[in-house]
């Protein structure tokens, strides 16, 4: 299981480290369809630095989905600076940016978005068919990421045949595969109930433990308190921003 | 993303959908279909005439009065009276035409034969002797008439097997007498059936000497046609030569004046049935063609219903690092994949078609139609399906690699 027993140190030395990881300076995405301009992030400023683990909280619609679109390079802010690893979204073209979300970025959605009629290996192997990975280390690859989830008992399984808490599983081995800097959840556990979706903050906390650097969205604050940083946004601005004082553990049905 | 994988994932992009998938290659399977129909049976068709004009024999050359028909209506010329008796003894001279073996003249024209109560409609041939050795008919039973006959006017006739059947039955026809225009022929031979393996149905026809058809019959003082047998095929081109310039001579034409009759060689025939077959096949085909584009009309539009389904696939694809171009050849692959299977059944089905067009055409019109596959339809009709699919499969796939990747995420 490389993932595993990848120590922190070991990213540390990957990146630039003239930089947070994650630098943000006076954010806004303003979104404008047919002439109606919607604010949906004002002058966010903060950073995240490798190896952290922060929760993003606030009511429906505060923006933290959008934050997170410009945090994953999956969308482009109005103003504002925004820097991955040192170098902005200018700094990349279309294609650098894909391979950056392949290699360096890993996504968890709320919806699982798994391919449907789909083995759970061939799903996780899917950020290894853009990745230039020789397509013979691809089996073993997938296979470790789904082994350090807890599902190689369902390697074959088909992805609408899994529970929900599986296939929430399965999307974080497909982040994982391609051992990426970071790891981008955006309410991973909302489809999810209590126990599954404690089992997967139990997995992004494990995860963190080893070094990888997580930003979660969710709105339940025993969730957010698993996270050793608490971001609190209301109305696509940034309300508080604290260290967790009293750090939760994911409740222990997991590890074995 | 390795070949390999984008075509597995445009087949599997297919499966996910075959009721709809085989629909739309329909138009695809009906338009290469055609093409293949189209040509098969274009091809049978030369090769049916092909052989047709090989039987008449590559060394033989047709000479007709008039000028070369340049189209379908235009027969005007062809019975004029240039070719003149005088004409005749000119080409049989050595000096005139060396390379010349044999020197036909042939009048020719339908006519009733009675005999008894028995009427039977069949083509009359005029000619000389050597008729039969140059279109190689051959008598079952008696003799074929002479030069004797020739020169003695003798009202003697050499009958096909299908006139014998219609006008005698199985009773002995040798011996005979029927009537032509009202003049008995004595009937002195039966040929052996010979099926249409030429240009003229020699079953269905009568031999007389020449002179008896031209005085009896037709009542003209010239001929049809004359045939002329060169040694080798190699003398045709220079035998055409001689024989030009000794009928220009015998007709008094000169200088830039055009001829009055015209020439044409086996060749001739099979260069020009090329035209004609290679002109209507790809008319044919054309018109099939339309169909491929109707067809492709239809995968574009199943490729577009495809890509806005697939907006979240598309958009998770990106998050996890596919490129642009990664989701253009996805659905371009999709798209050809689609097309070029709806090609190679359209391969299969056209060939078989052709296959049972042409058993059933050799029945109908009793003649061998052979059957050939036609390669060169097969590749044409996968390489244009396969084109098919590119051209109209870009448009969906282009739109399917624009689409953001923020789609993905938003959950509905
Ligand atoms: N593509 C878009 N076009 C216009 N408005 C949008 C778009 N995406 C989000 N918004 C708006 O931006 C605001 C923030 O949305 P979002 O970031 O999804 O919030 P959250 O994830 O916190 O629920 C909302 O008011 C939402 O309606
Ligand atoms: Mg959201």
């Amino acid at each position: 299981m490389p993932t595993t027993e990848r120590k922190k140190e070991m990213y540390n030395e990957n990146i630039n480290t003239a930089y947070p990881l994650i630098l943000v300076r006076g954010l806004t995405k303003t979104y404008v369809n047919e002439d109606i301009e919607t604010p949906a992030l004002r002058d966010a400023s903060f950073s995240v630095e490798a190896g952290e683990f922060a929760a993003i909280m606030g009511p429906s619609g505060s923006g933290k989905s959008t934050l997170l679109h410009l945090l994953g390079f999956l969308d482009r802010h109005t103003s504002g600076e925004y820097r991955f690893d040192g170098k902005t979204i200018d700094d990349y073209s279309p294609d650098e940016i894909a391979r950056l979300r392949n290699k360096k970025m890993g996504f968890v959605f709320q919806a699982f978005n798994l391919l449907p009629r789909t083995t759970v290996l061939e799903n996780v192997k899917l950020p290894l068919l853009y990745s230039g990975t020789k397509e013979k280390e691809w089996d073993g690859l997938a296979r470790a990421a789904i082994e350090s989830v807890g599902l190689s008992h369902r390697i074959m399984h088909e992805s609408s045949q899994l529970s929900g808490g599986e296939k929430q599983r399965v999307a974080i081995a497909r982040a994982l595969v391609n051992d990426p800097l970071i790891i981008f959840a955006d309410e991973p556990t909302g489809n999810l109930d209590t126990r599954s979706g404690m089992a997967v903050i139990e997995i992004l906390q494990w995860l963190n433990n080893e070094g990888r650097t997580i930003v979660l969205i969710t709105h339940e604050t025993e969730l957010a308190e698993c996270a050793k940083r608490i971001i609190i946004m209301r109305d696509g601005k940034i309300e508080s921003d604290s260290p967790v004082g009293n750090r939760r553990k994911a409740a222990d049905h997991f590890s074995k | 993303m390795t070949l390999k994988y984008s075509l597995k994932t445009a087949l599997k992009g297919i499966q996910v959908n075959k009721s709809r998938a085989s629909l739309t290659i329909l138009g695809i399977v009906i338009g290469v279909t055609a093409i293949m129909l189209v040509m098969a049976l274009g091809e049978g068709a030369h090769q049916l005439i092909l052989g047709q004009i090989q039987g008449l024999g590559s060394k033989t050359i047709f000479i007709a009065p008039g000028r070369q028909p340049t189209g379908p209506s235009d027969f005007a010329q062809v019975f004029s009276d240039a070719l003149k008796e005088r004409d005749l003894a000119l080409l049989e001279r050595k000096t005139n035409v060396p390379n010349a073996t044999r020197v036909l003249p042939i009048v020719f024209g339908g006519e009733t034969i009675l005999y008894g109560s028995e009427t039977h409609r069949a083509t009359i041939f005029g000619s000389s002797e050597p008729i039969a050795a140059v279109f190689d008919v051959s008598p079952a039973e008696g003799v074929f008439f002479t030069d004797d006959d020739v020169r003695g006017r003798a009202e003697v006739a050499v009958i096909g097997s299908k006139v014998k059947k219609e006008l005698f039955g199985d009773s002995d026809a040798v011996g005979e007498k029927v009537k032509i225009k009202g003049r008995n022929f004595k009937v002195i031979g039966v040929l052996s059936p010979k099926g249409q393996a030429s240009l003229f149905d020699f079953d269905d026809a009568a031999f007389i000497p020449y002179t008896a058809a031209q005085q009896y019959i037709f009542g003209i003082k010239y001929f049809h046609r004359f045939v002329v047998e060169a040694d080798s095929e190699d003398a045709v081109p220079q035998t055409v030569l001689d024989i030009e310039a000794t009928l220009r001579e015998s007709h008094n034409i000169t200088g830039t004046q055009k001829n009055d009759f015209f020439m044409e060689t086996q060749t001739d025939m099979i260069e020009r049935l090329g035209v004609v077959t290679n002109v209507l096949t790809l008319f044919l085909g054309s018109v099939a063609a339309i169909s491929l584009i109707v067809g492709g009309i239809g995968i574009m539009n199943i490729m577009l219903v495809s890509v806005t389904e697939r907006t979240r696939e598309i958009g998770l694809r990106k998050a996890v690092g596919a490129t642009n171009k990664d989701i253009l050849y996805q659905f371009l692959l999709e798209a050809m994949a689609l097309t070029a299977t709806g090609g190679a059944i359209g391969i299969a089905l056209g060939a078989v078609l052709s296959f049972i067009t042409a058993i059933v055409l050799s029945n109908v019109i009793a003649m061998e139609w052979k059957f050939t596959f036609p390669i060169s339809a097969a590749l044409l009709g996968v390489g244009v399906s396969a084109a098919v699919g590119l051209v109209f499969g870009l448009y969906p796939a282009r739109q399917a690699s624009r689409k953001s990747p923020i789609e993905a995420l938003r959950y509905e």
